[in-house]
Protein backbone atom coordinates (compact mmCIF):
# COMPACT_ATOMS: atom_id res chain seq x y z
CA UNK A 1 0.00 0.00 0.00
CA UNK A 2 1.30 3.36 -0.96
CA UNK A 3 0.76 5.57 2.05
CA UNK A 4 0.95 3.14 4.94
CA UNK A 5 4.10 3.72 6.98
CA UNK A 6 6.53 0.80 7.20
CA UNK A 7 7.08 -0.43 10.75
CA UNK A 8 10.61 -1.16 11.88
CA UNK A 9 11.78 -2.61 15.18
CA UNK A 10 15.22 -1.38 16.20
CA UNK A 11 16.69 -3.59 18.89
CA UNK A 12 20.05 -3.98 20.53
CA UNK A 13 20.67 -7.57 21.52
CA UNK A 14 23.72 -8.37 23.60
CA UNK A 15 25.32 -6.93 26.66
CA UNK A 16 27.19 -3.86 25.46
CA UNK A 17 25.96 -0.57 26.79
CA UNK A 18 26.13 1.68 23.75
CA UNK A 19 22.98 2.58 21.91
CA UNK A 20 24.00 5.84 20.31
CA UNK A 21 24.23 4.31 16.88
CA UNK A 22 20.90 2.55 17.26
CA UNK A 23 19.25 5.78 18.38
CA UNK A 24 20.70 7.73 15.48
CA UNK A 25 19.37 5.07 13.13
CA UNK A 26 15.95 5.16 14.81
CA UNK A 27 15.75 8.91 14.46
CA UNK A 28 17.00 8.83 10.89
CA UNK A 29 14.43 6.25 9.86
CA UNK A 30 11.70 8.27 11.54
CA UNK A 31 12.77 11.22 9.39
CA UNK A 32 12.53 8.94 6.36
CA UNK A 33 8.87 8.36 7.23
CA UNK A 34 9.12 5.00 8.98
CA UNK A 35 7.39 4.11 12.21
CA UNK A 36 10.23 2.99 14.42
CA UNK A 37 9.70 0.93 17.55
CA UNK A 38 12.73 1.29 19.74
CA UNK A 39 13.25 -1.26 22.50
CA UNK A 40 16.54 -0.20 23.97
CA UNK A 41 19.62 -1.95 25.26
CA UNK A 42 20.38 -5.51 26.33
CA UNK A 43 17.60 -7.28 24.53
CA UNK A 44 17.43 -11.04 24.78
CA UNK A 45 16.37 -12.93 21.64
CA UNK A 46 13.03 -13.65 23.39
CA UNK A 47 12.43 -9.93 23.91
CA UNK A 48 13.20 -9.13 20.29
CA UNK A 49 10.94 -11.89 18.99
CA UNK A 50 8.09 -11.00 21.32
CA UNK A 51 8.31 -7.31 20.40
CA UNK A 52 8.42 -8.12 16.68
CA UNK A 53 5.34 -10.29 17.05
CA UNK A 54 3.24 -7.97 19.19
CA UNK A 55 4.14 -4.93 17.12
CA UNK A 56 3.65 -6.82 13.84
CA UNK A 57 6.63 -5.06 12.34
CA UNK A 58 7.71 -5.32 8.73
CA UNK A 59 11.40 -5.11 9.54
CA UNK A 60 13.61 -6.12 12.46
CA UNK A 61 16.83 -4.10 12.54
CA UNK A 62 19.44 -5.47 14.93
CA UNK A 63 22.33 -3.39 16.09
CA UNK A 64 25.08 -5.39 17.70
CA UNK A 65 28.48 -4.39 18.97
CA UNK A 66 29.15 -7.02 21.60
CA UNK A 67 30.70 -9.64 19.36
CA UNK A 68 27.99 -12.15 20.21
CA UNK A 69 26.35 -11.85 16.80
CA UNK A 70 27.10 -15.43 15.73
CA UNK A 71 25.03 -16.82 18.59
CA UNK A 72 22.38 -14.13 19.09
CA UNK A 73 21.39 -13.29 15.51
CA UNK A 74 20.62 -16.85 14.37
CA UNK A 75 18.62 -17.40 17.56
CA UNK A 76 16.53 -14.35 16.82
CA UNK A 77 15.84 -15.46 13.24
CA UNK A 78 14.92 -18.94 14.48
CA UNK A 79 12.60 -17.44 17.08
CA UNK A 80 10.87 -15.27 14.49
CA UNK A 81 10.30 -18.29 12.25
CA UNK A 82 8.94 -20.35 15.15
CA UNK A 83 6.38 -17.63 15.84
CA UNK A 84 5.28 -17.62 12.22
CA UNK A 85 6.99 -14.35 11.33
CA UNK A 86 8.40 -15.69 8.08
CA UNK A 87 7.99 -12.60 5.97
CA UNK A 88 9.71 -10.13 8.28
CA UNK A 89 12.82 -8.56 6.82
CA UNK A 90 15.79 -8.97 9.18
CA UNK A 91 18.79 -6.69 8.94
CA UNK A 92 21.83 -6.26 11.14
CA UNK A 93 24.51 -3.67 11.63
CA UNK A 94 27.18 -2.68 14.08
CA UNK A 95 30.47 -4.50 14.30
CA UNK A 96 30.26 -7.63 12.21
CA UNK A 97 33.44 -8.93 10.54
CA UNK A 98 33.22 -9.64 6.80
CA UNK A 99 34.17 -13.24 7.50
CA UNK A 100 30.88 -13.80 9.36
CA UNK A 101 28.58 -12.22 6.80
CA UNK A 102 28.03 -15.29 4.65
CA UNK A 103 27.21 -17.50 7.63
CA UNK A 104 24.74 -14.97 9.00
CA UNK A 105 23.02 -14.63 5.65
CA UNK A 106 22.86 -18.39 5.52
CA UNK A 107 21.16 -18.27 8.94
CA UNK A 108 18.47 -15.97 7.54
CA UNK A 109 19.66 -12.43 8.12
CA UNK A 110 18.55 -10.69 4.94
CA UNK A 111 21.11 -7.95 4.93
CA UNK A 112 24.14 -6.90 6.92
CA UNK A 113 25.06 -3.24 6.83
CA UNK A 114 28.76 -2.49 7.15
CA UNK A 115 30.31 0.55 8.77
CA UNK A 116 29.72 3.75 6.82
CA UNK A 117 26.29 2.75 5.54
CA UNK A 118 24.11 5.84 5.37
CA UNK A 119 20.58 6.07 6.71
CA UNK A 120 19.43 6.80 3.19
CA UNK A 121 20.88 3.48 2.04
CA UNK A 122 19.18 1.58 4.86
CA UNK A 123 15.87 3.30 4.09
CA UNK A 124 16.22 2.52 0.41
CA UNK A 125 17.03 -1.12 1.09
CA UNK A 126 14.01 -1.48 3.36
CA UNK A 127 11.64 0.20 0.92
CA UNK A 128 12.61 -2.04 -1.92
CA UNK A 129 12.73 -5.30 0.04
CA UNK A 130 9.98 -5.09 2.64
CA UNK A 131 7.19 -7.65 2.38
CA UNK A 132 5.25 -6.65 -0.66
CA UNK A 133 1.93 -8.25 0.09
CA UNK A 134 -0.19 -5.89 2.15
CA UNK A 135 -0.70 -8.02 5.23
CA UNK A 136 -0.30 -11.38 3.46
CA UNK B 1 -11.13 2.44 9.26
CA UNK B 2 -12.68 1.61 5.93
CA UNK B 3 -12.33 3.93 3.02
CA UNK B 4 -11.80 3.55 -0.66
CA UNK B 5 -8.37 2.38 -1.62
CA UNK B 6 -7.48 0.97 1.78
CA UNK B 7 -9.02 -2.42 1.24
CA UNK B 8 -6.74 -5.17 -0.07
CA UNK B 9 -6.42 -4.94 -3.80
CA UNK B 10 -7.69 -1.37 -3.71
CA UNK B 11 -11.30 -2.45 -4.06
CA UNK B 12 -14.13 -0.40 -2.72
CA UNK B 13 -15.57 -1.16 0.69
CA UNK B 14 -18.32 -3.68 0.65
CA UNK B 15 -17.13 -5.50 -2.43
CA UNK B 16 -14.02 -7.13 -0.99
CA UNK B 17 -15.05 -10.54 0.14
CA UNK B 18 -11.37 -11.23 0.73
CA UNK B 19 -11.07 -8.31 3.13
CA UNK B 20 -14.12 -9.34 5.10
CA UNK B 21 -13.02 -12.96 5.10
CA UNK B 22 -9.56 -12.04 6.34
CA UNK B 23 -11.15 -9.91 9.04
CA UNK B 24 -13.40 -12.77 10.11
CA UNK B 25 -10.51 -15.22 10.38
CA UNK B 26 -8.31 -12.77 12.26
CA UNK B 27 -11.12 -11.89 14.65
CA UNK B 28 -11.83 -15.52 15.47
CA UNK B 29 -8.21 -16.37 16.01
CA UNK B 30 -7.43 -13.25 18.00
CA UNK B 31 -10.43 -13.84 20.27
CA UNK B 32 -9.27 -17.45 20.61
CA UNK B 33 -5.96 -16.30 22.05
CA UNK B 34 -3.63 -16.43 19.03
CA UNK B 35 -1.17 -13.62 19.55
CA UNK B 36 0.03 -13.40 15.97
CA UNK B 37 -3.56 -13.05 14.76
CA UNK B 38 -4.15 -10.37 17.39
CA UNK B 39 -1.06 -8.47 16.26
CA UNK B 40 -2.07 -8.70 12.60
CA UNK B 41 -5.59 -7.62 13.40
CA UNK B 42 -4.28 -4.56 15.24
CA UNK B 43 -2.34 -3.70 12.10
CA UNK B 44 -5.53 -3.89 10.06
CA UNK B 45 -7.14 -1.57 12.60
CA UNK B 46 -4.19 0.84 12.42
CA UNK B 47 -4.30 0.80 8.65
CA UNK B 48 -8.04 1.25 8.76
CA UNK B 49 -8.70 -1.52 6.29
CA UNK B 50 -11.93 -3.17 5.40
CA UNK B 51 -10.67 -6.37 7.06
CA UNK B 52 -10.11 -4.50 10.30
CA UNK B 53 -13.56 -3.02 10.18
CA UNK B 54 -15.16 -6.36 9.42
CA UNK B 55 -13.33 -7.90 12.38
CA UNK B 56 -14.41 -5.11 14.66
CA UNK B 57 -18.03 -5.56 13.69
CA UNK B 58 -17.73 -9.18 14.77
CA UNK B 59 -15.83 -8.52 17.97
CA UNK B 60 -17.72 -5.51 19.23
CA UNK B 61 -20.43 -7.48 21.07
CA UNK B 62 -17.72 -9.38 22.95
CA UNK B 63 -15.95 -6.24 24.10
CA UNK B 64 -17.00 -4.05 27.01
CA UNK B 65 -15.64 -6.20 29.81
CA UNK B 66 -12.18 -4.71 30.19
CA UNK B 67 -11.28 -1.74 32.34
CA UNK B 68 -9.87 0.80 29.88
CA UNK B 69 -7.38 2.99 31.71
CA UNK B 70 -5.90 6.07 30.08
CA UNK B 71 -2.47 7.09 31.37
CA UNK B 72 -1.42 10.55 30.30
CA UNK B 73 0.97 13.29 31.39
CA UNK B 74 3.78 15.50 30.15
CA UNK B 75 6.72 14.02 28.22
CA UNK B 76 9.03 12.17 30.60
CA UNK B 77 6.58 12.31 33.52
CA UNK B 78 7.09 8.61 34.15
CA UNK B 79 4.06 7.15 32.36
CA UNK B 80 5.70 4.12 30.79
CA UNK B 81 7.57 3.19 33.95
CA UNK B 82 4.32 3.47 35.88
CA UNK B 83 2.46 1.38 33.31
CA UNK B 84 5.15 -1.29 33.56
CA UNK B 85 4.82 -1.29 37.35
CA UNK B 86 1.03 -1.61 37.09
CA UNK B 87 1.41 -4.48 34.65
CA UNK B 88 3.69 -6.24 37.13
CA UNK B 89 1.23 -5.74 39.97
CA UNK B 90 -1.75 -6.92 37.93
CA UNK B 91 0.19 -10.00 36.87
CA UNK B 92 0.74 -10.96 40.49
CA UNK B 93 -3.00 -11.46 40.61
CA UNK B 94 -2.90 -13.39 37.35
CA UNK B 95 -4.86 -10.78 35.43
CA UNK B 96 -4.26 -10.48 31.70
CA UNK B 97 -3.08 -6.99 30.81
CA UNK B 98 -2.67 -5.19 27.50
CA UNK B 99 -0.88 -1.92 26.88
CA UNK B 100 -1.47 0.47 24.00
CA UNK B 101 1.29 3.06 23.87
CA UNK B 102 0.42 5.90 21.54
CA UNK B 103 3.04 8.37 20.35
CA UNK B 104 2.71 11.26 17.91
CA UNK B 105 3.55 10.96 14.23
CA UNK B 106 5.63 13.61 12.52
CA UNK B 107 3.18 15.76 10.61
CA UNK B 108 5.86 16.31 7.99
CA UNK B 109 7.29 12.88 7.21
CA UNK B 110 4.56 10.73 8.76
CA UNK B 111 7.29 8.85 10.62
CA UNK B 112 7.36 8.21 14.36
CA UNK B 113 9.58 6.93 17.12
CA UNK B 114 7.71 4.67 19.47
CA UNK B 115 9.92 4.27 22.52
CA UNK B 116 7.60 3.40 25.39
CA UNK B 117 8.36 -0.31 25.11
CA UNK B 118 11.86 0.30 26.42
CA UNK B 119 10.42 0.39 29.94
CA UNK B 120 8.20 -2.64 29.48
CA UNK B 121 10.49 -5.28 28.10
CA UNK B 122 10.58 -7.58 31.10
CA UNK B 123 7.31 -9.27 30.16
CA UNK B 124 8.56 -10.87 26.92
CA UNK B 125 7.99 -14.42 28.11
CA UNK B 126 4.61 -13.71 29.73
CA UNK B 127 1.66 -14.61 27.51
CA UNK B 128 -0.67 -12.72 29.86
CA UNK B 129 0.85 -9.42 28.75
CA UNK B 130 0.48 -7.85 25.32
CA UNK B 131 2.11 -4.54 24.49
CA UNK B 132 1.48 -2.61 21.34
CA UNK B 133 2.85 0.74 20.24
CA UNK B 134 0.83 2.94 17.95
CA UNK B 135 1.66 6.06 16.03
CA UNK B 136 -1.16 8.59 16.13
CA UNK B 137 -1.01 9.08 12.33
CA UNK B 138 -3.27 12.11 12.45
CA UNK B 139 -6.56 10.82 11.12
CA UNK B 140 -9.75 12.78 10.70
CA UNK B 141 -11.34 10.96 13.62
CA UNK B 142 -8.34 11.71 15.84
CA UNK B 143 -6.99 9.35 18.43
CA UNK B 144 -10.49 8.28 19.25
CA UNK B 145 -11.30 6.03 16.33
CA UNK B 146 -8.13 3.96 16.02
CA UNK B 147 -7.37 3.67 19.72
CA UNK B 148 -10.93 2.83 20.68
CA UNK B 149 -11.01 0.20 17.98
CA UNK B 150 -7.67 -1.24 19.09
CA UNK B 151 -8.78 -1.21 22.72
CA UNK B 152 -12.01 -2.96 21.78
CA UNK B 153 -10.03 -5.69 20.02
CA UNK B 154 -7.80 -6.20 23.08
CA UNK B 155 -10.89 -6.20 25.27
CA UNK B 156 -12.56 -8.84 23.11
CA UNK B 157 -9.33 -10.85 23.17
CA UNK B 158 -9.83 -11.24 26.90
CA UNK B 159 -7.53 -8.68 28.50
CA UNK B 160 -8.98 -7.52 31.80
CA UNK B 161 -7.04 -4.31 31.94
CA UNK B 162 -6.16 -2.23 28.90
CA UNK B 163 -3.72 0.57 29.70
CA UNK B 164 -3.56 3.31 27.08
CA UNK B 165 -0.52 5.57 27.36
CA UNK B 166 -0.55 8.92 25.54
CA UNK B 167 1.59 11.99 25.88
CA UNK B 168 -0.41 14.86 27.30
CA UNK B 169 0.47 17.78 25.08
CA UNK B 170 -2.87 19.33 24.34
CA UNK B 171 -5.64 17.58 22.55
CA UNK B 172 -4.54 14.01 23.12
CA UNK B 173 -5.29 13.85 26.83
CA UNK B 174 -8.80 15.04 26.25
CA UNK B 175 -9.15 12.38 23.61
CA UNK B 176 -7.79 9.64 25.82
CA UNK B 177 -10.11 10.72 28.62
CA UNK B 178 -12.98 10.38 26.20
CA UNK B 179 -12.10 6.80 25.36
CA UNK B 180 -11.08 5.49 28.78
CA UNK B 181 -13.17 4.37 31.74
CA UNK B 182 -10.60 5.89 34.05
CA UNK B 183 -7.99 8.53 33.33
CA UNK B 184 -4.75 8.66 35.28
CA UNK B 185 -2.72 11.84 34.95
CA UNK B 186 0.93 11.38 35.80
CA UNK B 187 2.75 14.33 37.24
CA UNK B 188 6.47 14.43 38.01
CA UNK B 189 7.35 16.07 41.33
CA UNK B 190 9.64 18.75 39.89
CA UNK B 191 8.68 22.23 41.05
CA UNK B 192 6.58 24.35 38.79
CA UNK B 193 5.08 21.39 37.05
CA UNK B 194 1.84 21.44 38.99
CA UNK B 195 1.15 25.01 37.95
CA UNK B 196 1.85 24.08 34.35
CA UNK B 197 -0.42 21.10 34.58
CA UNK B 198 -3.23 23.26 35.82
CA UNK B 199 -2.63 25.81 33.08
CA UNK B 200 -2.63 23.12 30.44
CA UNK B 201 -5.90 21.73 31.71
CA UNK B 202 -4.29 18.35 32.05
CA UNK B 203 -5.60 17.81 35.55
CA UNK B 204 -9.16 18.50 34.47
CA UNK B 205 -9.41 15.14 32.80
CA UNK B 206 -7.95 13.19 35.74
CA UNK B 207 -9.89 10.66 37.77
CA UNK B 208 -6.66 9.84 39.58
CA UNK B 209 -3.56 12.02 39.73
CA UNK B 210 -0.31 10.16 40.28
CA UNK B 211 2.67 12.08 41.53
CA UNK B 212 5.40 9.92 40.06
CA UNK B 213 9.02 9.36 41.05
CA UNK B 214 7.95 9.28 44.70
CA UNK B 215 11.47 8.30 45.69
CA UNK B 216 12.75 11.74 44.68
CA UNK B 217 13.16 14.59 47.11
CA UNK B 218 10.18 16.92 47.11
CA UNK B 219 7.74 14.33 45.82
CA UNK B 220 5.81 14.19 49.06
CA UNK B 221 5.48 17.95 49.10
CA UNK B 222 4.38 18.10 45.46
CA UNK B 223 1.64 15.59 46.26
CA UNK B 224 0.39 17.65 49.23
CA UNK B 225 0.37 20.82 47.15
CA UNK B 226 -1.58 19.19 44.38
CA UNK B 227 -4.03 17.73 46.86
CA UNK B 228 -4.55 21.17 48.36
CA UNK B 229 -5.01 22.83 44.99
CA UNK B 230 -7.47 20.27 43.78
CA UNK B 231 -9.53 20.58 46.96
CA UNK B 232 -9.79 24.35 46.48
CA UNK B 233 -11.00 23.73 42.97
CA UNK B 234 -13.61 21.35 44.27
CA UNK B 235 -14.96 23.83 46.83
CA UNK B 236 -15.34 26.60 44.27
CA UNK B 237 -17.11 24.14 42.11
CA UNK B 238 -19.82 23.51 44.67
CA UNK B 239 -20.78 27.18 44.44
CA UNK B 240 -21.04 27.07 40.67
CA UNK B 241 -24.20 25.04 40.45
CA UNK B 242 -25.38 24.00 37.03
CA UNK B 243 -22.03 24.50 35.33
CA UNK B 244 -19.89 21.61 34.13
CA UNK B 245 -18.04 20.43 37.21
CA UNK B 246 -14.42 19.55 37.31
CA UNK B 247 -13.65 16.07 38.58
CA UNK B 248 -12.22 15.63 42.06
CA UNK B 249 -9.35 13.33 41.52
CA UNK B 250 -7.57 11.30 44.15
CA UNK B 251 -3.89 12.19 44.41
CA UNK B 252 -1.53 9.26 44.91
CA UNK B 253 2.20 9.25 45.40
CA UNK B 254 3.91 6.43 43.53
CA UNK B 255 7.47 5.39 42.97
CA UNK B 256 7.76 2.95 40.14
CA UNK B 257 11.39 2.44 41.11
CA UNK B 258 10.83 1.43 44.75
CA UNK B 259 7.38 0.05 44.09
CA UNK B 260 5.86 2.27 46.75
CA UNK B 261 2.24 3.15 46.05
CA UNK B 262 1.75 0.75 43.15
CA UNK B 263 -0.52 -1.61 45.09
CA UNK B 264 -2.58 1.38 46.24
CA UNK B 265 -2.88 2.69 42.70
CA UNK B 266 -4.15 -0.62 41.38
CA UNK B 267 -6.59 -0.79 44.28
CA UNK B 268 -7.81 2.73 43.51
CA UNK B 269 -8.30 1.76 39.88
CA UNK B 270 -10.22 -1.35 40.86
CA UNK B 271 -12.49 0.63 43.14
CA UNK B 272 -13.50 2.76 40.20
CA UNK B 273 -14.62 -0.16 38.17
CA UNK B 274 -17.35 -2.58 38.93
CA UNK B 275 -15.83 -5.69 37.55
CA UNK B 276 -18.76 -7.94 38.33
CA UNK B 277 -21.21 -5.74 36.50
CA UNK B 278 -18.95 -5.65 33.49
CA UNK B 279 -18.42 -9.38 33.57
CA UNK B 280 -22.15 -9.75 33.01
CA UNK B 281 -21.49 -8.55 29.50
CA UNK B 282 -23.92 -7.89 26.69
CA UNK B 283 -27.03 -5.81 27.28
CA UNK B 284 -26.95 -6.39 31.05
CA UNK B 285 -23.96 -4.12 31.28
CA UNK B 286 -24.74 -0.86 33.04
CA UNK B 287 -24.28 2.15 30.81
CA UNK B 288 -22.72 4.94 32.80
CA UNK B 289 -22.22 8.51 31.68
CA UNK B 290 -18.57 7.84 30.87
CA UNK B 291 -19.45 4.93 28.66
CA UNK B 292 -22.07 6.96 26.85
CA UNK B 293 -19.62 9.81 26.34
CA UNK B 294 -17.13 7.35 24.92
CA UNK B 295 -19.67 5.91 22.53
CA UNK B 296 -20.49 9.43 21.39
CA UNK B 297 -16.84 10.30 20.82
CA UNK B 298 -16.38 7.09 18.94
CA UNK B 299 -19.42 7.60 16.81
CA UNK B 300 -18.53 11.15 15.88
CA UNK B 301 -14.97 10.04 15.13
CA UNK B 302 -16.24 7.38 12.74
CA UNK B 303 -18.67 9.85 11.23
CA UNK B 304 -15.89 12.34 10.48
CA UNK B 305 -13.84 9.59 8.93
CA UNK B 306 -16.70 8.32 6.85
CA UNK B 307 -17.36 11.84 5.67
CA UNK B 308 -13.70 12.49 4.84
CA UNK B 309 -13.50 9.16 3.00
CA UNK B 310 -16.53 9.96 0.92
CA UNK B 311 -15.27 13.39 0.06
CA UNK B 312 -12.00 11.87 -1.03
CA UNK B 313 -13.76 9.39 -3.26
CA UNK B 314 -12.35 9.88 -6.77
CA UNK B 315 -15.86 10.28 -8.15
CA UNK B 316 -16.31 13.30 -5.93
CA UNK B 317 -12.88 14.83 -6.47
CA UNK B 318 -14.14 17.08 -9.25
CA UNK B 319 -16.90 18.52 -7.05
CA UNK B 320 -14.41 19.15 -4.28
CA UNK B 321 -12.00 20.87 -6.64
CA UNK B 322 -14.73 23.00 -8.18
CA UNK B 323 -15.89 24.07 -4.72
CA UNK B 324 -12.34 24.92 -3.65
CA UNK B 325 -11.90 26.99 -6.78
CA UNK B 326 -15.12 28.88 -6.14
CA UNK B 327 -14.02 29.61 -2.57
CA UNK B 328 -10.54 30.67 -3.70
CA UNK B 329 -12.09 33.07 -6.19
CA UNK B 330 -14.40 34.37 -3.46
CA UNK B 331 -17.38 33.46 -5.60
CA UNK B 332 -18.67 31.34 -2.78
CA UNK B 333 -18.01 31.40 0.94
CA UNK B 334 -16.54 28.25 2.52
CA UNK B 335 -19.65 27.64 4.64
CA UNK B 336 -22.02 27.51 1.70
CA UNK B 337 -19.54 25.39 -0.23
CA UNK B 338 -19.21 22.92 2.65
CA UNK B 339 -22.98 22.72 3.09
CA UNK B 340 -23.47 21.97 -0.60
CA UNK B 341 -20.82 19.26 -0.54
CA UNK B 342 -22.41 17.68 2.53
CA UNK B 343 -25.82 17.73 0.91
CA UNK B 344 -24.44 15.96 -2.13
CA UNK B 345 -23.05 13.06 -0.07
N1 LIG C 1 13.60 8.16 40.37
C1 LIG C 1 12.62 7.74 39.59
N2 LIG C 1 12.70 7.94 38.26
C2 LIG C 1 11.68 7.51 37.49
C3 LIG C 1 10.53 6.87 38.03
N3 LIG C 1 9.69 6.59 37.02
C4 LIG C 1 10.29 7.02 35.90
N4 LIG C 1 11.48 7.57 36.16
C5 LIG C 1 12.43 8.12 35.18
O1 LIG C 1 11.83 9.15 34.45
C6 LIG C 1 12.24 9.12 33.07
C7 LIG C 1 11.05 9.06 32.17
O2 LIG C 1 10.33 7.88 32.41
P1 LIG C 1 9.28 7.28 31.38
O3 LIG C 1 8.53 6.21 32.10
O4 LIG C 1 9.91 6.93 30.11
O5 LIG C 1 8.36 8.56 31.17
P2 LIG C 1 7.20 8.76 30.10
O6 LIG C 1 6.23 9.69 30.71
O7 LIG C 1 6.66 7.45 29.65
O8 LIG C 1 7.96 9.46 28.92
P3 LIG C 1 7.44 9.73 27.41
O9 LIG C 1 6.66 8.52 26.98
O10 LIG C 1 8.69 9.91 26.65
O11 LIG C 1 6.61 10.96 27.47
C8 LIG C 1 13.14 7.91 32.96
O12 LIG C 1 14.47 8.33 33.01
C9 LIG C 1 12.78 7.07 34.15
O13 LIG C 1 13.86 6.27 34.59
C10 LIG C 1 10.49 6.67 39.46
O14 LIG C 1 9.54 6.13 40.03
N5 LIG C 1 11.55 7.15 40.18
MG1 LIG D 1 6.43 6.70 27.69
Amino acid sequence: MADRPIKVLIAKPGLDGHDRGAKVLARGLRDEGFEVIYTGLRQTPEMVVSAALQEDVDVVGLSILSGAHMTLLPRIVAGLRTQGLDDVLVTAGGIIPDADVAALQEAGINRIFGPGTTIGQVAEYIRSNVRKADGE
Amino acid sequence: MSGAGTAPGGDLPGVTATGAERGRVLAERAAGGERLALARLLTEIENRTWAGEAALRMLYPRAGRAHLIGVTGAPGAGKSTLVAALVGEARKGGRAVAVLAVDPSSPITGGAILGDRVRMQSYAADSGVFIRSMAARGHAGGLATTSVAAAAVLDAAGFELVLIETVGTGQSEVEVAAIADTTVVVQAPEMGDEVQAIKAGLLEVADIVVVSKGDRPGAQRAASQLRAMLTVGAREDRAAAGRPRPKRPEVLLVSAVSGEGVVELLAALDRRFDREARAAGGADRPIDAQRLARAEAQLSGVLSERMADRLRDPRRAADLRAAARAVAAHEMDPYTAADRLLESL
